[in-house]
């Protein structure tokens, strides 16, 4: 089948020759939490072994507009309740092909040969007949149209797909009777017997109203077969011979009936299916999610309402809310550094920072209402570890280790991610290992996010931005979880009970006429 | 078959939760003694009054259903209770013979045996109702009752219940059984349908042997077990439909006792309190309801029925009028009555809208969306904030579930600051409630709120004062007054200090009788 059709690539890249599988999950992903999102993204789709799509970026903006014109794509609804009809029923093929291979006996395991042969046919078929019914803009999906729409016409998926379902209606128009007793069956064919549930259903009828729960015993589809239900079906084989010489014929000659691109395809694609998937939820919930533009030379950036996507995942169930924050970098600025009070929110922001420079570059859409994002070629995040108190020296060795080992491998168009990495060691040594990196960040020109306790960073230079986590102004306990670019400073007031509990005129009206 | 005898159109709804607010209401109310004089020291009375007094409903229409159901209660309480002992026995027996229909996930099989003693045991109880209701409906005047009855002469004729037994019998199916099926996916059985045999002359056995079919027969090895477990299951396939229709018809037969049972469990209890206070000569009457838009209030002799059952005498009952107003404010000398007629403004209504009598000789009042307390507490147990801020805590939880229509008792609240601060929050909360369309009753001694509000001469207002004689002596009624700037806590200064008695706190000795039912009951 299919060996006049011109070839397809790929729906993950244009061309051929472009790596988009990477074996290993990169060193950042846990400190960014990207772990957990891929860890979400692919949990129900393991079927696809989609995490190395994840764990491979792109430098090249032309890749990645590539696959945001595909998910764009897949935005519209339609579109992505086609492809999904169409996954379902792949998994669906899969699943009935691979019990057909565990199965004993012969008519029962060429039965389920000729259901995944229906669905499958079923499957490229709706997918031929309802693209084309659709708007697409994207490069990869249109030219993938393109070539299912050819294949989907080929005389030899055409008498496929008809002679599977002829061999279907001969065998489900069969009826037949089965006599049980102690011990012992007979099987013969129908000949006209009466309903007996239906006369029993009506003598109960009285008794039987709509806020009883239902005793239907939902007996489990079982997908074996005992050695009764096979004596049965050679029984009815016997009874009725010629539907099962056509299954037969059938099961012969169409063997391996799965094609390789359209296999291809259906994994790819999961990669955007997956993502949207998963976005969809927080953007039902109002957080928005974005394009960004991507540069391989202006590193000016900035991002509007951008949130920590994994945050958001852990905390969808309870009641917390997401705080988006904006950050941007212009002209000579490179660095942002964070400060303000624990537990304010400035890990979280780092993060965001590193989430979104890192999604852009698969092409996906951003955590954000609106991005302008530099393409990376290597993301280092480093982040204060849980303290080891018996061993603090050779911690931060080991740490200027690795923050050694990370300077010497950047390059001006890496990006850095550093979470309070001298905070268990002495305030002088801090500040001074923090001025003498600050310094080679600065000179490399590289971009970054630093969380830090030392005020003395924030203003180090120009190529410096300080932004501070915020608290209400009311009362200084509560945290709002907003970085601000402001310099470092901490407010604190009391604040009125009543209005604390709602209680003022207004807002009583405002709580009982809601 | 229905019961309906709370509401004309449906059960009463058992999964409702109570109100949030129920804890509040019991303790401000002292309900737990209204509710221990229904149940009479049986735990399902109590649970049922419970939930029924503090769920009460806010149509006037169901609240006249129970009204007249309750009435024809009051004039033939032997046969109500002959009737309520019909569910007991029931449970009882069920109890007795380990009864059960099988759980859902079980074998059609074994739900069908389930189901057939089930029904065995339940047929002549429904008959022994039938009885009942051809000796006595006619005597029974009350929509609820009426339907009651014409539902069972007609849903339970003699002839449909011979029916049943008879077919109860042939599900047993001596003979075995026979279905028909078709290939479905993967060339498995599937659309398994039980057949009957189509000439009752004869048995399908000999049908099967007149057929035209080829007839093709496989006997299972005797030790085959596995062989007969699926051809058991093959069995249960073609009887899960009838399973079901049995098993639903003894389910219902069952929840229709029980509704029955937990329905008639409210009359019960309102007979027995009825009959309590009778023995303390306490008069009662069926309230006039007003719909809830309108705001009516009136009363002769309302007393404070858990005070009466707590002291086991009769009390002092009030005659007030306050139809047309939207606020009631009570002030007065402390010790004076002014919480006992709260609490008795409060237990009226939720017993009118119960659909019970009130305590009183005559009431009349709006039906409101619903009862809220808000009463000084005594101490903070929790200690997580000051006494003001956990006043506004829970008047903050008040405001969360207060709607229009409302009906908010306030005792002494926002007394716990100073009296300019507690009487500016308490004018802001009483407006904006008014506002909102909430009916208030205030009990406070914050003279500066009272003379505030009495100074705008609202005709919506009416102020009611705790009557203190010439003398100082307290007659515990409330009447008609305008709060008066003295306030009476010389009264208790004097009689607690400079009359050198030694009670230096008065325990409250309702609270007392409170924590002695509710100790039986637990």
């Amino acid at each position: 089948m299919g060996e006049a059709l011109a070839v397809f690539q790929s729906i993950l890249h244009p061309s051929e020759g472009v790596q988009h599988e990477t074996p290993r999950q990169p060193d950042f992903f846990s400190d960014l939490n990207l772990d957990q999102i891929v860890e979400a993204i692919t949990a129900s789709k393991e079927e696809y072994n989609l995490k190395p799509f994840f764990w491979t970026p792109l430098r090249d903006p032309e890749l990645v507009r590539y696959r945001q014109e595909v998910m764009q794509d897949l935005e519209d609804q339609t579109v992505m309740a086609c492809i999904k009809a169409f996954a379902e029923k792949m998994r669906t093929v899969r699943r009935y092909l691979a019990l057909a291979e565990k199965l004993d006996y012969d008519y029962h395991k060429k039965g389920w040969i000729l259901e995944a042969a229906l669905v499958y046919g079923d499957a490229v078929t709706a997918l031929a007949r309802n693209l084309a019914a659709m708007s697409l803009k994207s490069r990869g999906l249109l030219a993938f149209r393109d070539w299912v729409q050819r294949y989907a016409q080929t005389p030899e998926f055409q008498s496929f797909v008809t002679e599977a379902h002829q061999v279907k209606r001969a065998l489900s128009e069969l009826k037949y009777c089965v006599i049980i007793e102690s011990g012992k069956f007979k099987v013969k064919r129908y000949e006209g017997e009466a309903d007996y549930s239906v006369e029993i259903e009506r003598i109960f009828e009285k008794f039987r109203q709509g806020d009883v729960e239902s005793y239907l015993v939902k007996l489990p589809e079982r997908s074996g077969m005992s050695h009764i239900e096979a004596q049965i079906l050679e029984f009815v084989a016997r009874l009725y011979p010629e539907p099962f010489a056509a299954l037969e014929h059938f099961c012969a000659h169409h063997l391996h009936f799965l094609d390789e691109t359209i296999q291809a395809f259906d994994r790819e694609i999961q990669f955007y299916v997956a993502y949207l998937d998963f976005i969809a939820e927080f953007k039902r919930k109002g957080l928005p999610f974005c394009y960004p533009q991507v540069s391989t030379t202006d590193k000016a950036e900035f991002v509007r309402e951008g949130f920590d996507l994994a945050l958001a995942h852990v905390t969808h169930n309870s009641a917390k809310s997401i705080v988006p924050n904006d950050f941007s970098l212009n002209g000579p600025e490179r660095l942002i550094v964070v400060t303000g009070p624990n537990q304010g929110g400035k890990t979280t922001f780092a993060r965001m920072v590193g989430q979104v420079h890192y999604l852009a570059s698969l092409g996906c859409p951003v955590p954000g209402r609106e991005a302008r994002l530099f393409l990376c070629d290597r993301i280092f995040a480093h982040f204060e570890r849980v303290e080891d108190i018996r061993n603090l020296r050779s911690k931060l060795e080991d740490d200027l280790v690795r923050i050694h080992e990370m300077l010497s491998r950047a390059t001006p168009d890496s990006l850095f991610i550093l979470n309070e990495i001298f905070s268990s060691t002495t305030l002088q040594d801090a500040v001074f290992l923090s001025q003498e990196i600050m310094a080679r960040l600065i000179e490399l020109d590289t971009l970054g996010v630093w969380v830090t306790f030392l005020d003395e960073l924030a203003s180090f230079s120009e190529k410096t931005v300080s932004m501070v986590a915020t608290v209400d102004p009311i009362d200084p306990t509560v945290r709002t979880f907003k970085i601000v670019r402001k310099p470092a400073d901490g407010l604190a007031y009391a604040r009125s009970l009543a209005q604390k509990y709602r209680l003022t005129y207004e807002q009583i009206k405002e709580r009982i006429l809601r | 078959m229905k019961v309906f005898l709370l509401y004309p159109d449906r059960d009463f709804d058992l999964s409702r939760a109570l109100p949030p607010n129920a804890i509040d209401l019991s303790q401000d109310l002292a309900l737990d003694v209204l509710f221990a004089a229904m149940a009479q020291d049986d735990q399902f009375l109590w649970d049922v009054a419970r939930q029924v007094v503090l769920s009460g409903s806010d149509e006037l229409d169901v609240i006249l259903y129970r009204q007249e159901i309750l009435k024809d209660c009051l004039k033939h309480p032997d046969v109500v209770r002959l009737i309520y002992s019909i569910p007991i026995e029931f449970l009882e027996r069920k109890r007795k013979e380990w009864l059960w229909i099988s759980p859902r996930h079980a074998a059609p099989s074994s739900i069908v045996n389930g189901a057939q003693r089930m029904l065995e045991v339940s047929l002549d109880l429904l008959g022994r109702l039938r009885k009942i209701a051809d000796e006595h409906a006619r005597s029974f005047a009350s929509r609820g009752f009426r339907r009651f009855f014409s539902m069972i002469e007609q849903e339970l004729d003699d002839v449909y219940l011979a029916t049943v037994a008879e077919h109860i019998q042939a599900l047993r199916f001596p003979k075995g059984v026979l279905l028909s099926a078709q290939l479905g996916n993967g060339n498995e059985g599937t659309q398994y349908m039980l057949c009957k045999p189509s000439d009752p002359e004869r048995s399908w056995i000999k049908r099967v042997f007149a057929s035209k079919s080829p007839i093709y027969s496989f006997s299972l090895h005797p030790r085959d077990d596995h062989g007969a477990r699926v051809l058991g299951e093959l069995r249960d396939r073609g009887l899960a439909r009838v399973a079901n229709s049995v098993a639903q018809a003894a389910e219902h037969i069952e929840s229709f006792l029980k509704v029955l049972r937990w329905e008639l469990a409210f009359y019960i209890g309102s007979l027995n309190l009825y009959e309590q206070l009778e023995q303390l000569n306490e008069p009662v009457a069926f309230p006039q309801v007003a719909p809830a838009n309108e705001r009516r209030f009136s009363c002769t002799g309302l007393y404070d029925l858990s005070l009466a059952l707590a002291m086991k005498r009769t009390v002092v009952g009030n005659d007030v009028i306050a139809d047309g107003k939207n606020l009631v404010i009570i002030t007065g000398p402390n010790q004076g009555g002014k919480t006992t007629f709260l609490r008795s403004v409060g237990l009226a209504q939720l017993m009118m809208q119960a659909g019970m009598f009130v305590p009183a000789e005559s009431f009349s009042a709006n039906v409101c969306s619903g009862v809220f307390t808000h009463f000084k507490r005594e101490e903070d147990k929790t200690l997580r904030s000051g006494k003001f801020e956990e006043e506004l805590r829970r008047m903050s939880a008040v405001i969360d579930l207060i709607r229009s229509n409302g009906l908010v008792l306030l005792n002494e609240s926002f007394a716990s600051t100073n009296e300019r601060e507690g009487s500016e929050i308490a004018r802001e909360v009483v407006s904006a409630l008014l506002e909102s369309g909430v009916k208030i009753f205030y009990v406070t001694h914050m003279y500066e709120f009272a003379r505030r509000v009495q100074e705008q001469r609202a005709q919506n207002v009416l102020f009611l004062r705790a009557e203190r004689l010439a003398d100082g002596t307290r007659t515990f009624k409330v009447k008609e007054g305008e709060p008066v700037g003295t306030s009476y806590g010389a009264d208790l200064y004097e009689r607690i200090f400079v009359a050198g008695e030694t009670v230096s706190r008065r325990m409250n000795p309702l609270a007392q009788q409170v924590q002695a039912c509710s100790s039986t009951l637990t």
